[in-house]
């Protein structure tokens, strides 16, 4: 079996929410495995993320640089390189650090590349079979990876349910002095917060969620008048800021806002994992969709197949009518 | 600046459902609508838009056989200056280490200082740009929203990372830059653009003129295949509301209502 080494982001002395779901995948890969984490970075951060590190793994490989910083994707991949024997199967997490590093990666290493796993079903061989999404979603895809001379693989974040490892006690290596000079084409200056928005829409209870199904911009005060009706705010998925419909502020999604309403009304959204990272708290999920196949009726507690532009006038209609019956 | 775009013609998923077909192995591909796949419109549309700024030639090249030609005489009419097919059936069932090793030997026919391919396909691999940038060692950088040239040496860049917020960088030319969409507002194409760059002939490559190794591309070099799609056994899946509209409507409202929807 090849080595498995597991890449643990952090922030500010804490561990990424993936140490834990990458662990879990690295004991599917191989029950028996006894995978390493591997934590760059610099200063008592990376010190503090080591130490609780050792909780899960039986080694961490703590890689300091004053270059580390600020995590940069070519410069960490630099440092891997150096450090992670041939063959070896590296796992990230799929967001944005992951997929700015592990196509290089895999280059560098000569390593085969699978991107986005939601699933591994095992090793046959020298393959091993994982289970990927295609179209947004709609479809899965039975996925085999020839590891023979190792693999680099990101995973998708929530996919792996993390397991309870016990306290391991493990050890942390520095292999810092392996690293060297290193320097990179891209040089990170500054990170700008996302602007607050007209409406925030963490702070509503019900939001009435749009998404590509709502078709063009005029279509959007359809949307808006459910809202009012309902005392909801509007709030979409990433095509309608794409096409300038409505605000970024707007965006509920990994690369958007995470919203925690208690009512979630997905209104033309095909429901992408990436949206639907952006929705937390267990709310109520009410999917319209005029797609049967829409991947968001696997995840939203009642579905209505129906298009959006005709249910959702008649649906305000019908809060009014209630309303002014309930007003008598 | 010598702008080239890798893009790709996929199944649309805005005009298409997918569906598994009756073997329950492929998507069924009958009656499929194909476009450019997004994310690389929006980085023609980039390109464009530099070229505008600061001068320059955009290519659009794409890794495909001759139905592949509508999307490069789209981007055509859309102003690139240049379509380059890039086909030959060695190339067939490349993986993406495939595919980003005829895209270098592309690219070192020319003399490109800025590579962008969009974020990602389909297939959501968004993995060539990064291979590519790797095999010809030049910098890289994913998930761009905005690029500002700064002068004939270097770009200033955003990434879109967590919570919507922009991780700005400098970035030296030569470089690849894997664009997200909603960068720009890609421009309209009528029938009329696209009837004007009707005629213009499109230059192919082979393996032979881009002296690419067989061994290097195509199935037999592929590591990673994919063996058949499927649809997953749903977990317990919304409950679905079979009644008329007006039905449907008034148990969502009495939902609503009682999930504390309704103040």
């Amino acid at each position: 079996m090849p080595r498995i080494f597991v890449y643990i982001a952090h922030k500010n002395g804490v561990a990424d929410d993936s140490a834990a779901e990458l662990l879990a995948a690295a004991k599917k890969i191989d029950a028996a495995a006894s995978p390493t984490a591997i934590v760059t970075g610099s200063g008592p951060d990376l010190d503090a993320v080591c130490s609780t590190l050792r909780a899960s793994y039986g080694e961490v490989w703590k890689v300091a640089h004053e270059a580390f910083a600020y995590p940069n994707a070519e410069l960490i991949r630099k440092a891997l390189v150096k450090i992670v024997p041939a063959g070896s199967i590296v796992l990230v997490a799929h967001e944005h650090f992951g997929i700015d590093l592990g196509p290089g990666l895999s280059i560098k290493l000569n390593a085969a590349f699978v991107s986005d796993v939601l699933a591994i079903d095992g090793i046959d061989g020298t393959d091993l079979k994982v289970v990927r999404q295609e179209f947004g979603g709609q479809v899965s895809a039975h996925v085999r990876c020839d590891i023979s001379s190792g693999a680099v693989i990101t995973v998708r974040p929530g996919a792996f349910k993390p397991t309870d490892s016990g306290a391991l006690g493990g050890t942390v290596v520095d292999k810092s002095s392996e690293v060297g000079t290193i320097s990179a084409g891209r040089r990170y200056l500054q990170t700008v917060v996302a602007e607050a928005g007209d409406v925030d829409i963490t702070k509503h209870n019900v939001l009435v969620s749009i998404g590509r199904g709502i078709q063009e911009k005029d279509n959007v005060s359809i949307a808006q008048d459910l809202a009012d009706a309902l005392g909801a705010a509007v709030s979409c998925s990433r095509p309608v800021v794409d096409a300038k419909w409505l605000e970024k502020s707007r965006q509920v999604g990994s690369s958007g806002k995470t919203v925690k309403p208690k009512v979630y009304l997905a209104c033309g959204i095909s429901g992408a994992f990436q949206h639907l990272a952006g929705i937390k708290g267990n709310p109520f999920i009410i999917a319209i969709n005029k797609n049967p196949k829409a991947p968001i009726f696997q995840v939203a507690d009642v579905g209505v197949v129906d298009d959006i532009l005709e249910f959702l006038p008649e649906f305000t209609n019908k809060v009014h009518e209630m309303r002014t019956v309930a007003a008598k | 600046m010598e702008i080239l775009v890798c893009a790709r013609r996929v199944p649309d998923t805005s005009e298409n459902e997918i569906a598994l077909n009756s073997a329950g192995n492929d998507i069924e591909r009958d009656e499929l609508v194909y476009s450019i796949n997004e994310p690389d419109n929006y980085a023609v549309e980039e390109a464009l838009q530099i070229v505008t700024r600061v001068g320059g030639n955009v290519t659009v090249a794409t890794v495909g056989g001759e139905d592949d030609e509508e999307i490069l005489r789209r981007e055509m009419a859309m102003g690139a200056n240049h379509g380059v097919l890039i086909t030959d059936e060695a190339f067939n069932g490349s993986d993406a280490r495939g595919i980003a090793t005829i895209l270098k030997a592309f690219v070192q026919k020319g003399n490109y200082d800025l590579i962008l391919t969009g974020v990602q396909a389909e297939n959501g691999g968004a993995q060539v740009g990064g291979m590519l940038a790797a095999l010809l060692d030049y910098p890289f950088a994913s998930l761009v929203n905005s690029i500002e040239v700064i002068d004939g040496k270097k770009l200033k860049i955003s990434r879109e990372i967590e919570g919507g917020n922009k991780e700005m960088s400098e970035i030296d030319l030569p470089c690849v830059l894997s664009i997200q969409t909603g960068i720009n507002e890609p421009r309209y194409v009528g029938m009329k653009g696209i009837r004007q760059v009707a005629s213009i002939p499109i230059p192919t490559y082979g393996a032979t003129e881009l002296a690419l190794d067989a061994s290097t591309v195509g199935a037999a070099a592929a590591k990673v295949t994919r063996v058949d799609y499927f649809v997953p056994a749903l977990g317990k899946g919304a409950e679905m509301l079979e009644g008329t509209r007006e039905e449907n409507i008034e148990k969502l409202l009495e939902l609503v209502a009682a999930k504390g929807g309704l103040k």
